[in-house]
């Protein structure tokens, strides 16, 4: 019995070790997203809470905290205040297989890239719930519509990841850095690395595709309904999941915690600081993205992902077996 | 042409040029004012929070004509008046329900003594509605601490009346 309960303490506290810095860089790369957008267009951004506007978030977080929850009459109460946790909570758990660096990793299980891509694809269920729950013509539009994207670049960025996987020959998040020693991924396989980028757009509503909650046609899609605490969670959901998207990009191809270059000032940062910067480099430029383009048609949007990176990829998982079959570079022999 | 177009597509040389313009233009100088540290110019004319002016003797400029209540789009303003012990018409009542008014500027325009102004506070935001019922007295106090800025604005305005 006391043995039970100090593994249970142990594994709380590392639980919180990871949550905790997770959800404060949420909050901060919801400031950096708004400063690096306000860059681009020759504003300040948020610059007056804290220093150089740092606690602007927290901030925000504290003004939705104090706002009425709203929870319209023709909604379906229980999955409307589900959708929310939903969205949250799943974006969350998705950080357990991260690894930071060497057996700095809080599940090292041997199925880590199917667990990230099964919990991504269960992502879509928050925002389909808030979308029918809140019953109301925009949010159930912008639902279908978020539907749709999330599962069309969900199907490409599985076959980017075939890609990947054929060049590690294992699942464990783990091994997949540690077989990028040599050479990252985002060398050879950079096509993919770009489509992954995309996908990786896509899938997290950013824009240019950010369809479901494009204000002009749909108000602000699945989340019109939603106010105070529970907006905030979808907020909060969202960003974790891009963040978590830009941490799979700097695993997946860009060699996770590893540095760039084996040799002494490099090497003596230690790995979870490579893996922050890889994956505030990728935010940067989501951020930059953001700033950039224009919003995609809907069309457009689903041509691109079923009839060009589909295809693509696929062609590009053919090239990649082959190559390795050829020159006999499979792993695992 | 259309091999030329589809290669552009393809290794996305729109997109990355548009890329490069974004990051190129975030080193530049910043074209907004750091607003709540400085500010920006504001004309003579501009249309802010409602004062009401005195002469240089402290007696109030206000002969409670009435017209601003009339002229008042938004029917804002209220006016009572009465006659002061001297014989002169004076208010002893003046509000202005700053909620309804639409700074359209009508009642400084139709004032013949210069009394109720518009000055260049437009910072005045409340947490609660009631303290922006303005009463004489606040319109006053107003009036006492805007005072240079009121008189150089209308100075500077006289040659357009």
């Amino acid at each position: 019995m006391d043995s039970y309960f100090s593994i249970l303490f142990t594994e709380v506290y590392k639980i919180l070790f990871l949550l905790v810095p997770v959800l404060v860089s949420v909050a901060m790369i919801v400031w950096l997203d708004r400063r690096v957008w306000a860059f681009v267009q020759k504003r300040r951004g948020p610059n007056v809470v804290g220093p150089f506007g740092l606690f602007q978030s927290l901030a925000d977080a504290l003004k939705y905290i104090f706002k009425e929850i709203i929870i319209p009459a023709s909604a379906n109460k229980l999955v409307f205040v589900l959708a929310p946790v939903v969205t949250m909570t799943l974006a969350l758990i998705s950080w357990a297989v991260i690894p930071f660096g060497e057996d700095f990793v809080l599940a090292d299980i041997n199925v880590g890239i199917l667990y990230l891509f099964a919990v991504s694809s269960l992502g879509v269920y928050g925002i389909i719930m808030g979308g029918w729950a809140s019953n109301s013509k925009y949010p159930f539009l912008g639902a279908i519509r978020s539907a749709a994207q999330m599962v069309s670049y969900e199907v490409s960025i599985g076959v980017i990841i075939i890609n990947v996987l054929l060049c590690v020959g294992s699942l464990n998040l783990s091994d997949i850095v540690m077989a990028q020693q040599n050479l990252w991924f985002v060398i050879p396989l950079f096509p993919m690395f770009v489509i992954f980028f995309i996908s990786a757009l896509a899938e997290t509503n950013r824009p240019p595709f950010d369809l479901p909650e494009a204000e002009a046609e749909l108000v602000a899609g699945y989340q019109t309904e939603y106010s105070g605490m529970m907006y905030a969670m979808f907020w909060l959901g969202e960003y974790a999941n891009i963040l978590l998207m830009c941490a799979m990009g700097s695993v997946l191809f860009l060699g996770g915690w590893l540095s760039p270059i084996d040799i002494f000032p490099f090497n003596t940062i230690p790995g979870p600081f490579w893996l922050i910067f890889k994956i505030l480099f990728l935010f940067i430029l989501f951020a930059l993205v953001k700033a950039t383009v224009p919003r995609y048609r809907y069309d457009q949007l689903m041509k691109l992902g079923w009839k060009i990176f589909l295809p693509f990829s696929l062609f590009y998982v053919v090239l990649t077996s082959s190559f390795l079959l050829y020159f006999d570079l499979l792993p695992g022999k | 042409m259309k091999i030329s177009r589809l290669l552009k597509t393809i290794f996305m040389i729109d997109f990355v040029t548009g890329l490069l313009i974004a990051i190129k233009e975030t080193f530049k100088e910043k074209k907004t004012i750091n607003y709540p540290f400085e500010k920006g110019s504001l004309g003579t004319r501009s249309r802010g929070e409602h004062a009401l002016r005195r002469y240089p003797n402290g007696e109030e400029r206000c002969i409670a004509c009435k017209l601003c209540e009339a002229v008042c789009p938004a029917q804002a303003i209220t006016i009572e008046s009465k006659e002061r012990d001297d014989g002169s018409r004076k208010t002893i009542r003046y509000d202005i329900d700053m909620l309804k008014c639409i700074y359209c500027g009508l009642c400084e325009e139709s004032c013949p003594v210069d009394a109720i102004v518009q000055g260049p506070n437009f910072e005045f935001a409340t947490e609660s509605r009631e303290e922006l019922y303005y009463t004489k007295e606040k319109l006053l106090e107003n009036g006492d601490r805007w005072e240079n800025i009121l008189a150089a604005n209308i100075k500077a305005d006289s040659s357009h009346r």
